[in-house]
């Protein structure tokens, strides 16, 4: 089993780590990618997201180990921003690949409930009137409970 | 010893990081910050790292010199 963990401080190209990802796994059934973007339309001109690096990292690799105990996987990739982005900007991507479909769909929501709520990043919006800390949702954490077992 | 601050924590301490002389316990440290930013960072929902390491009790605190002490306030996501 394979991870490939990063945080990315400039604006990334999910393809050019797919790509490869997926081609590093021969025998595989299935690959499930998801990429989160910065919406546009809501009035946010930017994004910003901090981080720590002596936690957020970690944090990162220990929830693709999570990944791989829990779902029957070959293989899994996450990636996340940091730093100043804008709107159509990827964010984030997560692809899983298994042998069988179930395993890297569910391999990859559960990643991503993870990085929503429980993972160690702050964000910020600019808006026409200047910048704004983003609080955590009750929804991302009604999401986190999905997997509680 | 150096302080960083997370999130709008760094914007109520008016820096991302501060240097502070050790050694210090956490009645030391919380007495070196303005009033605000003390009442801020003793919530319970700001945790500490030091040295990268979450401390389970703030009250435990002991900082020597050399030591990165880190406010975490909660977590927006990614």
């Amino acid at each position: 089993m394979d991870k490939d963990v990063r945080l990315l401080t400039e604006p990334f190209a999910p393809g050019a780590f797919v790509g490869p990802f997926t081609d590093a796994h021969p025998g595989l059934g299935g690959v499930c990618t998801f990429v989160g973007e910065v919406r546009s339309g809501d009035g946010v001109e930017a994004l910003e997201l901090s981080h720590y690096a002596p936690l957020t990292l970690a944090g990162m690799d220990q929830l693709a180990d999570a990944a791989l105990e829990r779902f029957e996987l070959m293989g899994i990739l996450i990636l996340h921003r940091v730093g100043l982005m804008h709107p159509g900007e990827p964010i984030v991507c997560v692809s899983a690949c298994a042998r069988h479909r179930r395993a890297a769909i569910q391999a990859v929501d559960f990643a991503m409930d993870h990085l929503k709520s429980n993972a160690w990043f702050w964000k910020r919006e600019k808006r026409a009137d200047g910048w704004h800390w983003i609080e955590p949702r009750v929804e991302d954490h009604a999401d986190l409970a999905r997997w509680a077992e | 010893m150096k302080l960083v601050f997370l999130g709008k924590l760094a914007d109520l301490a008016g820096a991302s990081e501060l240097e502070l002389p050790a050694p210090l316990n956490w009645s030391g440290l919380l007495a070196t910050l303005e009033p605000e930013l003390g009442k801020a960072v003793r919530g319970d929902q700001v945790r500490i790292a030091v040295d990268g390491e979450l401390l389970a009790d703030k009250e435990l605190l002991a900082a020597v010199d050399g030591t990165e002490i880190a406010f975490l306030p909660p977590v927006s996501g990614g």
